[in-house]
Order: structure tokens, then sequence, then C-alpha cells
């Protein structure tokens, strides 16, 4: 029962790593940026959010969607301010850029608020636990983050299918000039799609920051399960990022499990090198060529 | 009237100048051709139009006002649309979708997927197909479709029958000259000038980025627009 119990533990810590890489994903798929920043926006929201409760007495709920709508605007501010300028013929500018703001968030984080481990205090809600038997049980509050991360992959694929902004970001994806012809400013396109994508990761670093705890410098490891997702579940598909970070917390659940908890992270990393061995492209890549 | 007018247009790649001192003029309603061998500026000229490229000194005017400076998205919601060279259809989106797209700009007028695909029947079935698995007069199709969906007031075409079927160059063409009489006036780029001729009502032809000859397609003769062509 111990191992059902872990298989499930890690399905649902899935989520979470899912909901990091849904925004990694989505600008890699309108815009080709690796957002090397990613991970630490995220972190950068649970502690906005911390910073909103510890200074200003609101509650976590207020607290987090507040950092939440902040995390959109800041998206949009930062790709028509600053990332739209690094896009062009040399692909490495965006990455240099964006690794320059990783280090200046945690250093900005660091100074802020030390480097100790912070956790947001959302009352009994992380604590309880629906009892299947006796031996298994499963967390309401993992589940829930579970739930989220389906509610906004489902919202997502909505938007990208059926509305007119969301065929706007794949045309652009498809062919930018092309776009730009029919009347559509992908400047506009690409600030909409990183304000997407940060107040995604917000949800995610907030919920992470609920669920455990969190200190400057985590950034860095969201990024990595975030990446290990995206290439695991293929890139350009929402459900394969689902699928490939359920595939990652399950491998560190077991692993933990099999060889004790400090070789969680290695067997996690062990699967991802495994799926790129086997399957470079993932397991529901959606590419098209004209 | 002038529907659009160039003044003296200079275009420049780098050091490299494409045009110089290009000057005509585009009437309301006309089905305006220019012909020319590759390389001649013609595509430059029609991306300065359209807002993709942007002349060193000159003037655009569209219906009596200057558009230099305005952005290629800009210029769709004034109603200029460039089908480009190669179609550029999206390959990942459907042929339905790919015309929605087309009409992002919400331009008010006749155009919707129905009259496309009456225009274009041969467009009908495939709706629902990825435009990446359509054929090279199917995406020609769509590519001036989707163009149309922007219901623009000036319509560019950029070499629409290179590498197509005669069969389907002909459609195209069927296609093209009911245009101007539902209150569109095109111009149209080519360097295939036998089918262009007989349907364009004014001509210019381009050599080494300045043009080399102007008129009605009538009172050229064939000599005239050979030398013009090739330079000789």
């Amino acid at each position: 029962m111990d191992w059902v119990n872990v298989t499930i533990q890690g399905i649902l810590l899935g989520g979470l790593y899912a909901l990091f890489a849904v925004g990694l994903s989505l600008v890699f798929g309108v815009m080709r940026i690796v957002n090397l920043a990613h991970g630490d926006l995220g972190i950068l929201a649970a502690f906005i959010a911390l910073f909103f409760v510890q200074w200003l007495g609101l509650g976590v709920l207020w607290s987090s969607l507040l950092s939440i709508v902040l995390m959109i605007g800041i998206g949009y501010v930062l790709q028509r301010g600053l990332l739209n300028f690094t896009l062009g013929t040399d692909d490495t500018r965006p990455i240099l850029v964006t690794f320059g703001l990783s280090v200046i968030i945690q250093n900005a984080l660091l100074m802020g608020f030390s480097a100790d481990t912070q956790g947001l205090k959302a009352g009994g809600i992380t604590a309880e636990s629906i009892e299947i038997t006796d031996r298994l049980a499963i967390g309401w509050y993992p589940l829930m983050i579970f739930i989220a991360a389906i509610i906004i992959i489902v919202a997502l694929q909505l938007f990208l299918a059926n509305t007119r902004m969301g065929r706007a970001f794949r045309a652009t994806s498809d062919d930018r000039d092309a776009a730009e012809l029919m009347g559509i400013n992908n400047r506009h396109i690409y600030s909409l799609a990183m304000a997407i994508a940060l107040g995604v990761v917000a949800i995610a670093g907030i919920l992470m920051g609920i669920r455990t705890t969190f200190d400057p410098t985590q950034g860095q490891f969201n990024l990595i399960f975030a990446f290990e997702a995206v290439i695991m579940g293929g890139m350009g598909s929402l459900w394969g990022t689902l699928a490939g970070g359920m595939l990652l917390g399950v491998s560190q659940t077991l692993g933990a499990q099999a060889f004790g908890s400090e070789w969680a992270l290695f067997t996690g990393h062990i699967v991802f090198l495994a799926v790129l061995a086997f399957r470079p492209q993932g397991f529901f890549a959606k590419t098209v060529t004209a | 009237m002038s529907m659009l007018r160039l003044q003296d247009v200079n275009v420049f790649y780098g050091d490299f100048q494409a045009l110089f001192d290009i000057s005509f003029d585009v009437n309301e309603g006309d089905l305006f051709a220019v012909i020319g061998a590759n390389g001649a500026g013609k595509s430059t000229m029609l991306r300065t139009i359209a807002g993709a490229m942007q002349p060193k000194s000159g003037k655009v005017l569209f219906e009596g006002e200057e558009i230099n400076g305005i952005s290629a998205h800009k210029r769709v919601d004034m109603g200029i649309s460039l089908v480009p060279e190669g179609r550029r259809v999206f390959p990942s989106l459907t042929v339905r979708e790919n015309l929605q797209v087309g009409a992002f700009s919400r331009r008010k007028g006749d155009w919707n997927v129905d009259t496309v695909v009456d225009l274009f029947p041969l467009l009908k079935p495939l709706l629902k197909r990825q435009a990446a698995s359509l054929s090279g007069g199917e995406q020609q199709a769509l590519a001036i479709g989707r163009a149309l969906m922007a219901n623009p007031r000036l319509l560019l075409l950029d070499e629409v029958s290179l590498g197509l079927a005669p069969v389907v160059i002909k459609a195209i063409y069927e296609a093209m000259v009911t245009l101007p009489d539902r209150g569109m006036t095109v111009l149209v780029v080519e360097q295939d000038v036998q089918h262009v001729l007989t349907v364009a009502g004014h001509v210019a032809c381009f050599l080494e980025g300045r043009i080399s000859l102007e008129g009605e397609p009538s009172e050229l003769s064939p000599d005239a627009i050979t030398r013009a062509y090739f330079g000789m």
C-alpha cells in the first residue's frame, strides 16, 4: 500500500511541476525564447505574497491574488520594455538577458529577505487529507494543486484553440512576419504571452510556498524541473507537459521510497535522461512545418 | 481618385539601393500590374507599401495621406493587405483558422469564410485541413482569401502565379479580375508577363530598381515591353 500511496503523491506533485512548466512552454512556443528567469519569477511571486502578508497584514489569499495580478503586469512590461528588444537574429541574446535577470532576482531577494527559508501559512487546509483506507490517504492540498493545474491547462487550451487572440498566438508562433501582415502586432502578442506565463508561474510559486518552504535560490531548481517536464512531455503540448510533470513527480517519490529521500532528485534526473536518450522528442510532441 | 501614390521613393537594404526614385499612381478600382525580372525591386516595392520596409526618402500616400513610418499591422487596419511572396500560410492552423486570422483586424465589409469559399470553391472541402497539407495552388488560394478577410481597400499580390500549374493560375486570375468590381483596388506583381497583361488596366515595368516603362497594356507593343523588361 505504501507504494500506491507514494505513486499518488508523485502524480499530485507532478501537477505542481506542470504549473511551473506551462508558462515556460507557452513562451517558448510563441516566441522561441528560453526564459532562464522563469523559476526565479515564480519564487519572486511567493516573496511578493509574503511581503503583503508581513508588511501590509493582508491574509494569504488576498496577498496571493495581489501578487498574481502584479506578476501578470510585470510579465507584460518585462516583455514589452526589455525582452522584445532581445529578439531577432541572435538566439543567444534572450538567453543571456534572462540569465542576468535570474541573477538579479535571486540577489535582490537575498538582500531583501535574507537566505532564510520562508513559508506562507494557509491554515489547516495543508494538513487535511481524504482517507481512502487506513494506510492510504490523499492530501487535500496536493489534490487542489493538481486540480488547479488541470483547470489552468484546460483554460489555456480553450483559449488557444477557440479565441481570436488564441489563434493570433498560434499564427505568430507559426510565422511572425506573416502574422504582422494580418494586422497582428507581434510585440503585443509576445507581451500577452509573457503576462500569461508569469501569471501561471506566480500561481505555481505561491502554491509551492504554501505547500512547503521557499528561499531565494530555489528558483533554479524549479526551472530545471519545469524544463524536464516540458521536454519529457514534448514541445508544444500542454497535456504533454502535465504528463511530463507527473512522470517526474512519480520518479522522485518512488526513488525516495526505494532508496531513501536523498535519492529523490537523482532518480528524477535519471528518468529524464533516459527519456532524452530513447525518446528525445518527448511523448506528445506537436510540431508542424510548411 | 488616387488610391495609392508613390513619390520619389528610395529604398535600401543596408548600403544596397533596391529602389531609385520610384513614382507612380494607382487609381481607385484599378487592376495595376507591376512586371519585371527577378531582382528588379518589385517585391521590395510591395513590402514598402505594406509597411514591412521603410523608404529612406520619398513618400507613400494612401488615399491622399502620407503613411511613411506607420507599421505593417496598423496598415492592415487602414485597409492595405499584402499576399506575400511564397504564400506564407500558417502551417499548423486549419484552412478555416487561417481565414479567421485574416479577419483579425475586424474591418467591416463583405468578406467572410462563406464569400471567400464562393470565390475559391476549391477551398470548401479543405476548411478543416491543416494548411501545411495543402498543395501549392490551394495554399495560394488560401493566402489570397486570408488577405481578403481583412476587407482591404488596396490588395497587394506578390507573384501569385509563381510555381503553379496553368489550370490553377487560370482559376486565380479569374477570381482576381472580379475584385475591382467589389470595391477593391488591386496591385499585382508578376514575373510572368503573359497572364497579367490580359487582365491589367495599367502596367509598370521595373528594371533594376527603376520604372522602365509605364502605360496601358493595349498601347504598349510587345517589343517595347521586351526591351523594358530585359533592358535591351
